[in-house]
């Protein structure tokens, strides 16, 4: 069970990893949002499958015994899926804008902050 | 309730000021007022925590290490309380006319948004919480850096967003992989349970915790996203930006690595040290390169965050009260620079060394404030940076890391060569247009102010550095009681 999480998560962390390396603006975008949605399967497997005993703290321990289901990281993920949704969409509405705007996708090409050098030593003026 | 101030005060403000995002004059008033007061409860915190201790809240009366417990100590209350004084100043120049944002209904509240975030993830006591408020963090950021809506300050945020939020997953994941390891996040739990018998594994999760701070901190080699976007602000939030955010990712390996964590391998604070040295280097040197004087502040940014990393990197208590010093005096002289940057741009009417000039005739007295900032950041004595490096260099010497030490040096006098240009450029040389730069200018009194008190606080800083040198030291001994490194 835990190997095939695991390589559930590998695989998906290595097609985001691909894609955010690509140069294309909204392969990139879609890219870190898969290694997010990686990321959130690992907090989930943080707090170890299998168990289902209730999660029910003895007393005078501070953590939940091992044979414990635990809630927490649901929680927790629930918390990260808000805040990776928020930056996906704001970020999808950031690159659709770009590319009407500039009619670039191509990450290469986005050289309006900083613009390439025509000086052999100095760099170029901006506005 | 004090404890809550820093995050309650300024998320309030931010309420307040989206209510009235039709009003832009009430917006204005609501939102300086709203700055006042988050100064006014942090100076209370301050001292209150000077009296107690140490403040400690449990959120929803849940006993940690179940609940979120949020804490003020000593370095907390500090770091909320010049985290107050950098938004006071910032909304003073946005009041002004030196290069002030275009007035948008969302600034004001996204302004306090970043300052509420800020100030949370300076006093959490919770690893997960401290994700969440360095992500609200990142979410302001990325919504203060489109306010220009131009296609550059777009391509600028795209460019934050995707660099910053390589650290956020690799944060994220962290995370997870120590709670997985420990069972637990608050601080003093964690720390507790990773100083008992420990999974063989912990020693890399911290290492990835701390690279995904340093992704936040802007350190070498994962600096990029800096230099890129931050020249495309308007004065006051490239003063705010640049004073703030990247000390809250230092804060944070501070805090993890001084307090909660100490028994990390010595090869990591090692690593960390080689890192520090790198980015002080790297840092400086692109500020060299550089003409525009937004651009040459920026890579100074990343230069110094090396200095406080290497005070981070001693792994002592003498290093970590350098460390703390050095954060408050940079904070007060970096965001001054750049203030007075904006004021540059709106006597000279450019950024770019090369189009300005004639300041020093013009304006004897933006010469004098320039001077004492800039000498405080290459770290001059009597000025604020010349004790903080001192502090910084007598550990190292006492530590015997000759090579760290003989970078420091070698770094401060390329800071000196970056400020020097600007001083010959843009204050001595003859103003290249011809301008006439005598004319009265209106509206930047508020700008002046704002640069002048950053200004003073700092020369108090090195005028009568006692006191605050107590203070960083008793900062770090509530580390060293709490399990931290041994004096």
């Amino acid at each position: 069970m835990s190997l095939l999480v695991a390589l559930a998560i590998a695989a998906t962390v290595a097609a985001g990893v691909y894609l955010a390396l690509s140069r294309d603006l909204f392969r990139c975008v879609v890219g870190l949002a898969v290694l997010g949605s990686a990321v959130n399967l690992l907090v989930f497997a943080a707090g170890r499958l299998g168990p289902l005993a209730p999660p029910i703290v003895e007393p005078g321990a501070l953590s939940l015994a091992t044979t414990a289901a635990n809630p927490l990281p649901q929680a927790l993920v629930l918390t990260a899926i808000v805040i990776g949704f928020a930056l996906l969409c704001f970020a999808l509405v950031l690159g659709a804008l770009i590319a009407r705007r500039t009619g670039v996708e191509d990450t290469d090409r986005l050289r309006a902050t900083e613009p390439e050098a025509d000086d052999p030593v100095k760099p170029p003026v901006l506005d | 309730m004090l404890v809550l101030a820093p995050l309650l005060v300024p998320l309030t403000t931010a309420i307040l000021a989206a209510l009235l995002y039709r009003h832009a004059g009430a917006q204005r008033a609501i939102s300086l007022a709203g700055g006042l007061a988050l100064l006014a409860c942090t100076g209370l915190l301050v001292l209150e925590v000077e009296q107690a201790g140490r403040l400690s809240v449990a959120v929803g009366s849940w006993p940690p290490p179940y609940g979120i417990e949020l804490v003020a100590d000593r370095l907390g209350a500090l770091m909320a309380l010049v985290a107050a004084v950098l938004g006071v100043v910032t909304l003073l120049q946005q009041w002004s006319s030196a290069d002030p944002a275009p007035d948008s209904p969302g600034l004001h509240p996204l302004l306090h948004g970043l300052l509420a975030a800020v100030g949370a993830a300076f006093l959490t006591a919770d690893l997960f919480n401290l994700y969440v408020w360095l992500e609200l963090m990142l979410i302001a950021a990325l919504g203060l850096l489109v306010q220009g809506g131009e296609p550059r300050h777009l391509e600028a945020a795209f460019k934050y967003f995707a660099l910053n939020m390589l650290g956020t997953v690799l944060l994220l994941a962290s995370v997870a992989l120590l709670y997985g390891a420990t069972g637990q996040l608050n601080f003093t739990a964690l720390s507790a349970a990773a100083a008992g018998p420990q999974a063989a594994a912990l020693p890399v999760y911290v290492a990835l915790l701390t690279l995904a701070f340093l992704v936040k901190a802007a350190a070498f080699p994962l600096f990029a996203w800096l230099p890129a976007t931050y020249h495309t602000l308007p004065a006051p939030l490239l003063a705010l930006f640049g004073g703030l955010l990247t000390k809250v990712g230092v804060y944070a390996v501070l805090r993890l690595l001084g307090e909660v964590l100490t028994g990390s391998p010595p090869v990591l604070y090692d690593a960390l040290g080689w890192l520090a040295v790198l980015t002080m280097v790297t840092g400086v040197l692109g500020a060299a390169y550089h003409w525009d004087l937004r651009r040459i502040l920026a890579f100074h940014i990343v230069s110094q965050i090396g200095y406080l990393l290497l005070g981070i990197a001693f792994a002592s208590a003498a290093g970590a009260a350098a460390t703390v010093f050095f954060t408050v005096h940079n904070m007060l002289a970096k965001t001054a620079l750049f203030l007075i940057a904006g004021i540059v741009w709106r006597l000279a009417g450019h950024y770019d060394l090369r189009r300005i000039g004639g300041l020093y005739d013009a304006r004897p007295g933006l010469a004098v404030l320039f001077l004492l900032a800039a000498f405080a950041l290459v770290g001059l004595p009597p000025l604020s940076g010349f004790w903080a490096k001192l502090l910084l260099l007598q550990e190292g010497f006492a530590q015997r890391e000759y090579v760290w030490v003989a970078v420091t040096l070698g770094v401060s006098l390329l800071t000196l060569y970056s400020m020097a240009k600007i001083w010959l450029e843009a204050f001595w040389k003859p103003h290249p247009a011809h301008a006439d730069l005598g004319a009265r200018v209106s509206g930047l009194a508020p700008a002046y102010a704002a640069a002048a008190t950053l200004v003073a606080l700092s020369l108090t800083l090195g005028l009568a550095p006692e006191p605050f040198i107590r203070y960083s030291e008793a900062a770090v001994a509530a580390f060293a009681r709490a399990g931290g490194p041994a004096p």
